[in-house]
């Protein structure tokens, strides 16, 4: 009898370690990879100049490379938003449910073995490494709640908690499964070492932008601004690029900071009302809102020049492309630095 | 020759073109080719890594302006 594990590929050291000691007792791992819309790679990658010297990999992709396993991506974008805007058990610091996530991911791969016939799911978890979702005490509430019962078992702290049915049905040998806890790298660097892996992702505050304070202010803004808590893959991917600006609640901002910015912004020419500086070289704005009138447009123009290589010019030529695509010329002063209010700035 | 079946994954970016690419693949019998066109500079990577995990072949690459296209094969002994 063949047995079969799934393992949670996050793309950082932890699921890099858990998967590779399972494998390492002969049993057949197979690693899924959950796509929510949030994740920090990928995206940053894609998104941010071409010239940069770090190597755009998915980090998910490599590790599956690394243990020469098979990774399933499955994109939960949709059934996700559940999570991020009702989560049962709450939000962390920012808008980050993390405890309602780890319970979402390990039922989906509850339900994935059950369809590919595969025996138990192993995550790279470490008892008390984050705070709330990796708590030793929510950890058979995570195993509970998300269906996985037994059949979820954390290689790296296994020790530190009662034997699982891997454990218990002689699957897998408990002895030699880890006993890792709390925040310090050391064991599990130890380990990276020990399996010959010198090039990892290094941790670097989570993969996900829901942990992080400014993107979370920009989500909450975006939910009260629109009456609503819901949005769009679009939504969230815009959140994560350029500077965010709301001179009123009738519409924001999202101007460029960088060439690679400007590029991925393009792509929304169609979707959006957007201005480009033509006299001078400078960012282009998407603006998000109803079909601005010429006191607002003058505004937006005059902000977005602000940013621009015009600067400090008198005047500065914008061409506006409303809602229809139809093109407009403007000419306005940019906004000097005291101008504008910091309270239009979404951090 | 079998057609070629087409994918437009252009402004997704990673890993959108390569989860697009991977459900196309699965709805393909073996020896069936998808081209992609995607614009992530980050497919060159994952795009390849992504076949040679689940043994599929990328048979051509070509870049055409902001373009990244590439030819897969979907290998017959790949599941």
């Amino acid at each position: 009898m063949t047995i079969k594990a799934v393992a949670l590929i996050s793309g950082g050291l932890d699921s890099l370690l858990a998967a590779k000691l399972i494998q390492h007792q002969g049993i057949e791992v197979v690693g899924i990879n959950f796509f929510t819309g949030f994740c920090v790679e990928g995206h940053t990658h894609a998104i941010r100049n071409r010239e940069g010297s770090r190597p755009k990999r998915n980090n998910a992709l490599w590790v599956a490379e690394q243990l020469g396993i098979k990774l399933h991506i499955i994109d939960v974008v949709e059934e996700y938003k559940n999570v991020v805007i009702n989560p049962r058990h709450g939000y962390g610091a920012n808008l980050n449910p993390c405890l309602d996530c780890k319970i979402f991911m390990i039922g989906k791969a509850r339900e994935w073995i059950a369809q590919h016939g595969f025996d138990f799911i192993i995550t790279g978890e470490v008892n008390g490494q984050r705070p709330k979702s990796q708590l030793r005490r929510f950890m058979p509430q995570v195993a509970e709640e998300s269906g996985a019962d037994d059949l979820l078992l954390r290689p790296l702290c296994a020790k530190n908690l009662p034997p699982t049915r891997p454990e218990l049905e002689g699957w897998v040998d408990r002895e030699q499964l880890k006993d890792f806890s709390g925040r310090s790298r050391k064991p599990q660097m130890a380990l990276a070492a020990e399996f010959g892996f010198e090039d990892y992702a290094q941790p670097a505050g989570g993969c996900c932008f829901l942990t992080d304070k400014t993107y979370s202010v920009k989500l909450q803004d975006l939910w009260d601004n629109r009456g609503r808590r819901e949005y769009e893959l679009d939504d969230i991917m815009l959140l994560k690029v350029g500077r965010h600006i709301r001179p009123s609640s009738a519409f924001k901002l999202i101007i460029a900071r960088e060439e690679g910015e400007t590029r991925y912004l393009s792509g929304y020419r169609k979707q959006f009302q957007t201005i480009k500086t033509v006299s001078h070289g400078g960012p282009l704005a998407l603006i998000e809102g109803a079909q601005l009138d010429p006191q607002q447009l003058e505004l937006a123009c005059a902000i977005t020049g602000r940013f621009s290589q015009g600067r400090d010019a008198e005047s500065v030529e914008f061409e506006f492309s409303d809602h229809n695509q139809d093109l407009h010329s403007v000419n306005v002063k940019p906004l000097r630095p005291a101008q504008i209010d910091p309270e239009w700035i979404i951090l | 020759m079998s057609d070629v079946v087409e994918l437009d994954a252009r402004r997704l970016l990673c890993p959108m073109p390569v989860i697009r690419l991977q459900d196309c693949i699965n709805q393909q019998a073996p020896g069936t080719r998808v081209e992609i066109t995607c614009t992530d500079p980050g497919t060159l990577h994952d795009i390849p890594t992504w076949c040679r995990l689940n043994g599929h072949r990328v048979l051509a690459t070509t870049e055409q302006q902001d373009d990244y296209i590439f030819l897969v094969h979907k290998d017959a002994d790949a599941s």
